[in-house]
């Protein structure tokens, strides 16, 4: 027993998990673009307050509907023009961000924590408990979503907050399907067994032994949820049952610039274009991260 | 001329990080109606070196060769659609898991006479009548029934059973089998090997028999290549190999077996087999061997005359009295 | 003679399948009436083909299961549910695929320390460590090993982690469930030496669990053969390799492949497959396969009989 198993000196190390991700996700050219733009959009975010030109909320009463800057009867001092309000489009879609990265996270973090747990439970509980909850999830699941958003709403009344909580318990029974399949596999396999006959209670083998095995798909319908969310958001901001004016969220904004649709462009294309990219560059980051989380499609 | 010639075959694989050397320069060469046994432990490049042959590696995976043909073509030159037109006809493989290795949405009847179809053209009743022929001669019984069965409805042996039939389906020059009785209980594995050597002798075909079983080899093969981390460390007569192995990884292996311990404590190989990222510079067993100076550690050993079974090392054992100790 | 770690009589496990559409659910007999006794720092092997229980039998032993019928003591105590808390301690096991047995997510340190996290609060984490380090020691690796992940390591310096993990709340019984069979040739004997050193160290009772009769034939001093969810041979190493009485018995010996080109023997062919377990001949279940099979074979069951070797056969030799 003297013998220790190690060989001699290693000649390269072994990249760390940190770094295979990033190998796996940089095949992926969609995604690393997504990845940037969604950077950007983080920063943006962020940092609003410091960008945008112009409060906006502020309303410039002598610049009603001005086109953006390269346009005749533009000007620089609005380069993506002005609403029916005299707003400056472009500090709004910058604050607005701001609300759709809010609405992506508090959703995502809520539908994902309780989707969490009840999956945990499903997939730990009798067969019973788990038909039960399997099939309410089928339910909420066989309406259309936004249509069972809007009831929610409805039922809540109009507001972001009430939005979010509506938009999160519709995306919730996802998390708990995966969640609960992923708990399956992992249940026979044999550390857990292990940990079993080691003696851990039913609540130490669903948190701390099952749980972080069981995370990388949820991380990738996390980052795919998230873009749905601001989409959902936008369409009930659209539909009035979201955000409330003067709120620059973009689907409210989008919402007002209605009935200027013929008239004025830009008032509709700029916060349409907003929502686009943004959902555009999580969807294909979110392809990229699922690529390099899910060994089934790792390529050797 | 032999069927089949391999000389200085390489397999590099691009992975995360950076290059890795599955096969390294492998020399092969199986006479018509040879059984060749090639052994070595997981990651010794057995597979890869048969899979790189017949064309079925994965794009990441570079292959390169001084000499490879088999029954007069040249194996490198060959397009995928002239390659396809080889392999499955004259060159056929059975694998470690029979089964993953028939298709579960299939009848083993239609995966066995598409195998015909393609390959041979027969019309609908002449393929039958071979399939059902085919499969008596692997010894499965009421094989009219037995066309009709999907792939899990039969056991293990069964279907192992099914993939031989497929694979001699068009009378091969050269059978692969790839550990074809890992997966199978021992009275079974006995059954499938008698079933293997027996059509090797009956019909003329030659076998390469990939195992990491001593056991088995000892019974079955004919002539015995060693592998180690993807070279090639020796190769001998069966006979021969157990009874004066020449490379000291050889020696090592077979004073492991626990049939042949004489204490309690078996004699042990210390260490792993090198990875990616520990890759000796000198000879690769170099680490692990017991012999081992610092030439082998500088330097990579170049194989040994034929007399001393092709050992890849700097310094041959060839007596019996150092093997035993 | 000491006390048996383990005394097990009828031990039972079966399990209700639910079959097709209309066929209702039918019983597979995993495990059928099998008795055994295991004296401390002894081995006793459980060796058969696929299906034949032994499997089953490791998850019974270990307390992963419950019988169906039949009871067993582990170090004179009963083992039934109540006192299953307290058995814990002494019954460990270590599974046969290395790479699935350890926790992606934990550390080697975290792996070891678990067991005595859950069972002996009373130890503070500094002992724990200690002890933890002690053991990664006593099985062969190095300190440094303590803070990696098992992704880090090969399969049989996993075994090597999985050994000391099921050693960490010292066991009397450690539950081996083919602990070598996917390792390569060069690290199984490695693994092998490290159970002998620490049986003979510790003086732990092993059951082996195995299909590799040249490994039991190494490590075992007592040696369980079943077929089909019974045990048909039982008796001392020595005994049934030297005079194997049932028929079952001598087809596997013959069957396992011998590393020696020269000694050619006539080998025993078995015709034809395992049986279902879910449709079990009447009679022995070896009746089918048996070349010495008569009517009385397929119309009743022989018994186990003796004491010190006994075989499941009518005619055994």
């Amino acid at each position: 027993m003297t013998e220790t198993s190690e060989t001699a000196s290693q000649a390269t190390d072994r990249p760390g998990p940190l770094r295979e991700f990033w190998y796996y996700f940089r095949e992926n050219r969609g995604a690393v673009m997504g990845l940037w733009i969604f950077v950007a959009f983080v920063l943006v975010a962020l940092f609003a307050d410091l960008i945008a030109p112009h409060d906006p909320t502020a309303q410039f009463r002598k610049n009603l509907l001005q086109p953006p800057f390269w346009q005749e009867g533009g000007s620089i001092a609005f380069p993506l023009g002005t609403d029916a309000l005299g707003r400056d489009i472009l500090s709004r879609l910058l604050h607005g961000a701001r609300y759709s990265f809010y609405v992506g996270i508090v959703v995502v973090t809520v539908a994902a924590s309780g989707g969490i747990v009840i999956g945990l439970i499903a997939g730990f509980a009798p067969r019973w408990l788990d038909a039960i909850i399997m099939r309410i999830m089928d339910i909420i699941l066989a309406f259309p979503s936004l249509l069972l958003a809007l009831v929610l709403v409805a039922i809540l009344g109009p507001s972001l907050t009430n939005a979010m909580i509506a938009i999160a318990i519709v995306l919730q029974p996802h998390y708990v399907r995966l969640t609960r399949a992923s708990v399956l596999s992992e249940r026979s396999k044999d550390y857990v067994t292990a940990a079993r006959v080691a003696g851990a209670g039913r609540l130490r083998l669903m948190f701390v032994t099952v749980l972080p095995n069981c995370l990388s798909p949820i991380i990738v319908q996390a980052a795919l949820s998230f873009s749905t969310a601001i989409l959902d958001a936008a369409a009930l901001g659209f539909l009035g049952m979201g955000a409330q004016p003067p709120t620059p969220e973009w689907g409210t904004m989008l919402a007002e610039a209605r009935e200027f649709i013929l008239r004025a462009w830009w008032v509709v294309t700029f916060p349409g274009l907003a929502i686009l990219v943004t959902v555009l560059a999580i969807n294909l980051m979110g392809d990229g991260l699922r690529d390099a989380l899910d060994p089934k499609l790792k390529r050797s | 001329m032999p069927l089949l010639e391999i000389r200085n075959l390489s397999v590099d694989f691009a992975t995360s990080s950076g290059q890795f050397r599955a096969v390294d320069g492998i020399d092969l060469s199986v006479d018509k109606g040879e059984l060749l046994a090639i052994v070595g432990e997981s990651g010794s490049g057995k597979s890869v070196s048969m899979l790189a042959m017949m064309g079925l590696l994965p794009w990441t995976a570079t292959i390169t060769a001084d000499v490879m043909s088999f029954d007069g073509h040249d194996l490198r030159a060959l397009g995928p659609r002239q390659r396809r037109r080889i392999v499955g006809k004259d060159m056929a493989m059975i694998f470690q898991e029979p089964m993953s290795s028939l298709n579960p949405c299939f009848t083993t009847g239609f995966q066995i006479k598409e195998a015909l179809r393609l390959h041979l053209g027969l019309d609908r009743k002449a393929r039958h009548r071979r399939a059902v022929e085919l499969f008596e001669m692997v010894g499965i019984p009421a094989p009219e029934d037995r066309l009709k069965v999907f792939p899990h409805q039969m056991s293990g042996g069964m279907n192992q059973r099914v993939m031989i039939a497929m694979a001699i389906a068009c009378g091969p020059k050269l059978l692969i089998a790839d550990e074809p009785t890992t997966a199978l209980d021992v009275t079974i594995q006995a059954q499938i090997l008698d079933l293997l050597t027996g059509l090797q002798r009956d019909s003329g075909m030659a076998l390469i028999l990939i195992t990491h079983d001593m056991g088995v080899v000892a019974e079955t093969a004919e002539r015995v290549s060693v592998q180690y981390a993807g070279q090639k460390v020796e190769e001998q007569k069966v006979a021969d190999l157990f009874e004066t192995p020449h490379h000291p990884y050889t020696a090592a292996l077979l004073a492991a077996l626990p049939e042949r311990a004489t204490s309690r404590h078996l004699p042990t190989i210390p260490g792993v087999v090198p990875g990616q990222f520990d890759r000796p510079r000198g000879c690769l067993f170099s680490p692990r061997c017991k012999f081992a100076d610092d030439r082998c550690k500088a330097e990579p050993p170049a194989p040994a005359g034929s007399g001393l079974g092709l050992a890849r090392c700097h310094y041959p054992l060839n007596a019996r009295s150092e093997v035993s100790a | 003679m000491n006390a048996p770690v383990v005394k097990a009589e009828n031990l039972s496990r079966h399990y209700s399948v639910r079959g097709g559409l209309f066929s209702g659910s039918r019983i597979l007999r995993a495990v059928s009436d099998t008795s055994f006794e295991l004296q401390p720092g002894k081995t006793l092997a459980v060796v058969g083909e696929s299906g034949c229980g032994k499997s089953t039998l490791a998850r019974l032993i270990t307390m992963i299961e419950e019988p169906t019928s039949g009871s067993f003591t582990i170090g004179g105590v009963e083992a039934s549910p109540a006192n299953r808390k307290q058995l814990r301690t002494d019954v460990q096991i270590v599974f046969q695929n290395p790479y699935g047995s350890l926790n992606p997510r934990q550390r080697i340190g975290a792996v070891l320390t678990e067991p005595l996290k859950i069972n002996r609060p009373d130890i503070t984490a500094g002992e724990r460590t200690r002890r933890a380090r002690e053991m990664l020691a006593l099985v062969g690796l190095r300190p440094e090993h303590y803070d990696r992940y098992p992704h880090m390591f090969s399969g049989g310096q996993r075994q090597r982690i999985a050994v000391a993990r099921a050693l960490m709340l010292e066991p009397k019984l450690l539950v081996l469930d083919e602990p070598v069979s996917a390792l390569d040739l060069s690290i199984q004997s490695q693994i092998l030496n490290l159970l002998v050193d620490l049986q003979e160290r510790l003086g732990l009772a092993y059951l082996f669990i195995s299909h590799d009769l040249s490994v039991v034939k190494h490590m075992a001093d007592d040696i369980i053969v079943m077929y089909l969810g019974r045990p048909v041979e039982m008796g001392s190493k020595d005994a049934i390799f030297a005079h194997p009485r049932h028929p079952y018995t001598k087809a596997l010996l013959s069957a396992t492949p011998v590393a020696d080109p020269q000694g050619k023997r006539n080998r025993i062919k078995l015709e034809g497959e395992l049986p279902s377990p879910l449709d079990l001949p009447t009679g022995c279940a070896f009746a089918p396969r048996c070349w010495k099979a008569q009517e009385r074979c397929r119309a009743e069951r022989p018994e186990l009989g003796a004491v010190t070797h006994g075989a499941a056969c009518f005619f055994p030799e």
